[in-house]
């Protein structure tokens, strides 16, 4: 996995700067996801006293994968602020202080730990404006790394997003460049809704172009990363990285691949996967997750029932093999999605039904 | 005492009363759906806690949320039009019995999952500090929700960030139907405090100025050095935990020695003996007036359009 990402890079910052929302011109200021999100962070602190920043080690230690480097020093121990390990009590105080009208920044290190705040999230800070009947709006962001990046066992493996995305009241953002990461924090920060921002243990050091000049990416809107005639391979997150090398191994093959990078997982931005599938008449889904109950399996349906009669052939599905993480890196690399298995999958889309 | 102020107190407790036992009765009569926990007999808790608070104060709760609702100084009828799914409810009938809402009144909130609101309390107060309002937060939990962990994770934080707010435990002794010896190793909850620490308070939950004084210290200390404390008050719901439950876990005699001291009545006998019968005749009548006139606004109150269902969902 880390090895296939580290060789993407150059292919990477190429694929970006031909996308539409990175725009081609000086694209001398490349920095890595890291700083992207700090920079997002701390751009939105200076603009809004309200916003704030808590999670275990994000001040003195900069965040345990150095994100909030500096952020202590500029902002003080008022506005970032080091937690106990108490995930239930700081995700819940920051519910409680959205209440009240201030914009938590909440840092899970990853989201596995996640799952012991979840009553705060799914019950309270997803459902606080129905049942107030709009009495409350919920200006949090729950943050943090998600996935499997490095043989870190199965308790450490974890993609949680779909599972997120389950919950009508939260949204969910799963980005992958440092440019769509600065762009959607910055837009999550400034939403009056709950957000749950994926990031990667894997791209952190990933660099991207990211203009100087102040933008948003918004929320709810997919991106083409690649264009292409053939087939489209629709995913998000980091395995973005893996479809562009699937996509690249096609155009060898002479088949043209579209790379939809859908970067929110609800809303969707459903024109343009839609749109997508409609223009190549093929589909591949490429996910992280398990496929029972998943994101992906919910995309195929949309797909297979909306644009039916576009379809040339049953919509493809990689996901992770139905076992929880093994640690051994013989073990892990096939039960992730891989290149091979990716374009085994997009043949069979592309051939299998001819 | 201030004549005024135990008038006040008896009629805020009697609202709580007959508004419950009318909730009973629209139950029974499947007026009412879902879950219905009533406050029965835990009246002094409630209104002798809010009565000391001011308007930028913050009050959270669980789901037996109807007499904090109505003590902090929500309307009857839309209260009553939320138990009946009516769009004129304090929720628009989105929440139900459990989920009261009163934004204006800072009333944040009727929570169902035991325990849950005690971090978001926690950060309501957090927000009090962040913002310098000078206001503080109660939060009330039940016994039955001192074992679980975000109880004790809000505990800790409020300790160690020095918040102001203030929790009130109101051991009614039974967590649903299991009673406080099987779930607590400890009589005394309040005990729970010395760990993180805070400054802790037992009191006897049906006397209503005892429960004035001992969260009046409390509010002094949120308000003034920013602390938390943990409070006891230590009460009985003379119902079941739902009106599923007809309690036959516990005794006649325990019941009936509660009921004997019911604060209710303890506040009536009291006015009496200050000459002002007429005065309990006269409150009774309001109530009973305010109350009936509840329960037919949210008769006559709309549903909500179906056509609505999937409002209130995002900014």
């Amino acid at each position: 996995m880390l090895k296939n990402h580290q060789c993407l890079i150059p292919q990477l910052l190429v694929s970006m700067y031909m996308s539409e929302s990175a725009p081609k011109e000086n694209p001398a200021r490349e920095i890595p996801i890291r700083d992207a999100l700090r920079e997002a962070m701390s751009e939105e602190m200076r603009l809004d006293p309200n916003v704030f920043l808590v999670g275990e080690e994000v001040g003195a230690y900069n965040g345990a994968y150095k994100c909030s480097r500096g952020m202590l020093e500029e902002f003080g121990a008022e506005r970032v602020i080091d937690a106990p390990i108490a995930e239930a009590g700081f995700a819940g105080i920051g519910v409680g202080a959205a209440m009240m009208g201030l914009r938590p920044i909440v840092e899970f290190m990853t989201f596995n730990f996640s799952l012991v705040a979840i009553d705060q999230i799914l019950n309270n800070a997803a459902k606080a404006r129905l049942m107030s009947a709009g009495q409350f709006s919920m200006p949090i962001v729950f943050r943090g790394a998600g996935g499997a990046a490095y043989q870190l066992g199965a308790q450490h493996a974890n993609s949680f997003e779909g599972f997120y995305a389950y919950t009508p009241g939260l949204i969910v953002v799963a980005p992958a460049t440092p440019y769509d990461m600065k762009g959607l924090l910055k837009s999550s920060i400034r939403n009056d809704n709950p957000v749950c921002f994926f990031e990667s243990e894997l791209t952190y050091s990933l660099k991207g172009y990211v203009p100087e000049e102040e933008y948003l990416v918004p929320i709810g809107k997919a991106d083409i990363k690649r264009e292409g005639t053939d087939i489209s391979l629709i995913t998000w997150s980091k395995n973005l990285f893996l479809t562009l090398e699937v996509a690249e191994a096609l155009a060898a093959e002479g088949v043209s691949a579209e790379v939809v990078d859908i970067r929110t997982l609800r809303p969707l931005d459903k024109d343009a996967v839609l749109g997508s599938v409609a223009k190549t008449h093929r589909a591949l889904i490429i996910q992280e997750q398990h496929l029972v109950a998943s994101y992906g399996a919910y995309l195929s349906h949309l797909i297979s029932t909306e644009v039916f009669d576009e379809l040339d052939a049953p919509v493809g599905l990689v996901s992770s093999l139905e076992v929880p993480m093994p640690y051994s890196k013989s073990l892990e690399s096939v039960v992730l999605p891989s290149k091979e298995r990716c374009l085994q999958e997009a043949r069979k889309v592309l051939e299998g039904w001819r | 005492m201030d004549q005024e102020l135990i008038t006040d107190l008896y009629r805020q407790m009697l609202r709580i009363r007959r508004f419950e036992e009318e909730a009973a009765r629209l139950y029974t009569e499947r007026k009412i759906g879902g879950f219905l926990h009533l406050y029965i007999g835990q009246e002094a808790v409630a209104v002798g806690a809010l009565s000391v608070l001011e308007d930028r104060d913050c009050v959270m709760t669980g789901y037996r949320c109807h007499g904090h609702y109505l003590a902090r100084g929500g309307n009857p009828r839309e209260g009553m039009a939320e138990l009946l799914g009516k769009e004129t409810g304090c929720a628009k009938g989105r929440g139900g019995s459990m989920h009261f809402y009163d934004a204006k009144r800072n009333f944040m909130g009727g929570w169902g999952i035991v325990g849950g609101q005690c971090p978001m309390a926690a950060g309501l107060a957090f927000a009090q500090k962040y913002k310098n309002t000078d206001g503080v937060t109660i939060c009330f939990l039940g016994d039955g929700a001192v074992n679980i962990g975000g109880f004790h994770e809000a505990l800790s934080l409020s300790a160690l960030w020095k918040l102001p707010v203030i929790f009130v435990i109101e051991n009614n002794f039974f967590a649903m139907g299991t009673p406080l010896s099987k779930t607590s190793p400890t009589e005394d909850l309040s005990i729970r405090a010395l760990a993180y620490p805070m400054a802790r308070d037992i009191v006897d939950g049906h006397d209503i100025f005892a429960v004035r004084a001992s969260v009046h210290t409390a509010v002094r200390r949120a308000r003034e050095q920013k602390l938390p404390t943990l409070i006891e008050a230590k009460t009985y719901r003379y119902r079941g935990h739902s009106m599923a439950d007809p309690a036959k876990y516990r005794t006649k005699d325990d019941l009936e020695e509660w009921t004997r001291r019911d604060p209710i009545k303890t506040l009536a006998a009291k006015l009496e003996s200050l000459g002002l019968k007429e005065m309990t005749l006269h409150i009774e009548q309001e109530i009973e007036a305010e109350i009936q006139d509840a329960v037919k606004f949210a008769e006559e109150s709309p549903m909500p359009d179906p056509s609505t269902a999937s409002e209130y969902v995002y900014v």
